[in-house]
């Protein structure tokens, strides 16, 4: 799933301080697992906002909605009739699906209230972890189904660097080695002689470095 | 027993405080109540288990939300009474008014709902 983090209260305050009337859009996918930006959050999210905003003497009206996907233009098309309502969306779906609500409404401001964090999973009821940096060009079965470019901090692909100690990495002492992970793995499978394989360098050109990526499918196409 | 306690305290009856989410509480301060409090089992004696920790849980979130809304997370509160604590009920409900009117009325309540600042 795609996983988020809600913006701080004060910067959505701000950013919806010269509106009295706004569509506050939620979305029932990725953000709804990762407890963000479903139906729950919108409500918490849109409470908050009147709370506030009644207290300092102007209250906001807000209507809440949340789509399908945000991400599929027959969902977002379905906004169509409402839009006009409102002077602003405010929306806590993923970059994605903000974008993809600005495009089909160009005429309005269409505001974040998630920030976009990453491809991840649940680890358990609560917790999230980041899993996949959509590179474009997949190496799960060189490293075992552990993924050297996500869960190493440098995307290291011949090993750990001199930061890795006791099984974490530098950056935080609570994230595991990415390599040392990979490492555990061989030696669990006895495949220890394909960590001698040296991996050529990688071509970057597959991930966000060769620009923004398309995919099409002619026979989907109508 | 015949005890008596505030009048203004209007009782919410949930299956279980498992049940109460936070936007039950923050809905309660939207439409005019200027306090909520959250009355559980007693811990470890929960029917359910974890239905009382979870409330805790959530109580404390709300109160991280009222506070960054300005509207301050002491208007909310969770105690811990066994169904045979009537007296202890009672006793709570006289703590939450008197420590809600000391806050003063609800900064968000809106006028409509009128100048009633005690429920």
């Amino acid at each position: 799933m795609i996983a988020a983090n809600r913006k701080p209260f004060e910067e959505i305050v701000e950013m919806v301080k010269p509106y009295r009337k706004i569509l506050l859009l939620g979305c029932n996918e990725c953000v709804t697992v990762c407890a963000v930006g479903g139906t729950k959050e919108v409500a918490v999210l849109a409470s908050e906002l009147r709370l506030y905003r009644e207290k300092e003497g102007r209250p906001i009206e807000i209507t809440e909605h949340t789509l399908e996907r945000n991400c599929d233009p027959e969902y977002v098309e379905s906004l169509r009739a409402m839009a006009g309502d409102y002077e602003a969306m405010l929306s806590m779906a993923c970059g994605c699906g903000i974008q993809f609500v600005g495009e089909h409404y160009k005429e309005k401001r269409v505001l974040p209230a998630v920030n976009t964090t990453f491809d991840g999973v649940a680890e358990e009821q609560g917790v999230w972890a980041e899993r996949c940096l959509g590179c474009g060009n997949c190496v799960l079965d060189r490293t075992l189904g552990i993924c050297p470019v996500a869960r190493c901090a440098k995307s290291l692909f011949n090993g750990p660097c001199g930061g890795s100690s006791g099984g974490k990495c530098e950056v935080d002492k609570d994230t595991p080695c990415g390599w040392q992970l990979i490492v555990d793995r061989f030696k669990e499978m006895n495949l220890m002689e394909k960590y001698m394989e040296i991996q050529p360098l990688k071509d970057w050109s597959t991930s966000h470095d060769g620009g923004p990526r398309k995919r099409v499918r002619e026979d989907l196409k109508l | 027993m015949r005890l008596s306690y505030p009048t203004n305290v209007k009782i919410v009856k949930m299956p279980c405080t498992g049940r109460v989410d936070i936007i039950h509480l923050l809905k309660a301060l939207e439409n005019g109540a200027d306090g909520v409090f959250v009355a559980g089992c007693l811990e470890g004696e929960c029917h359910y288990l974890k239905g009382n920790l979870r409330a805790k849980k959530r109580v404390d979130h709300v109160k991280e939300l009222l506070e960054e809304c300005g509207i301050g997370g002491e208007r909310v509160a969770m105690y811990n009474l066994s169904s045979a604590q009537g007296q202890r009920f009672a006793e709570i409900s006289r703590e939450m008014t008197e420590k809600v009117r000391a806050l003063g009325p609800n900064p968000a309540k809106k006028k409509e709902n009128g100048n009633d600042s005690s429920k």
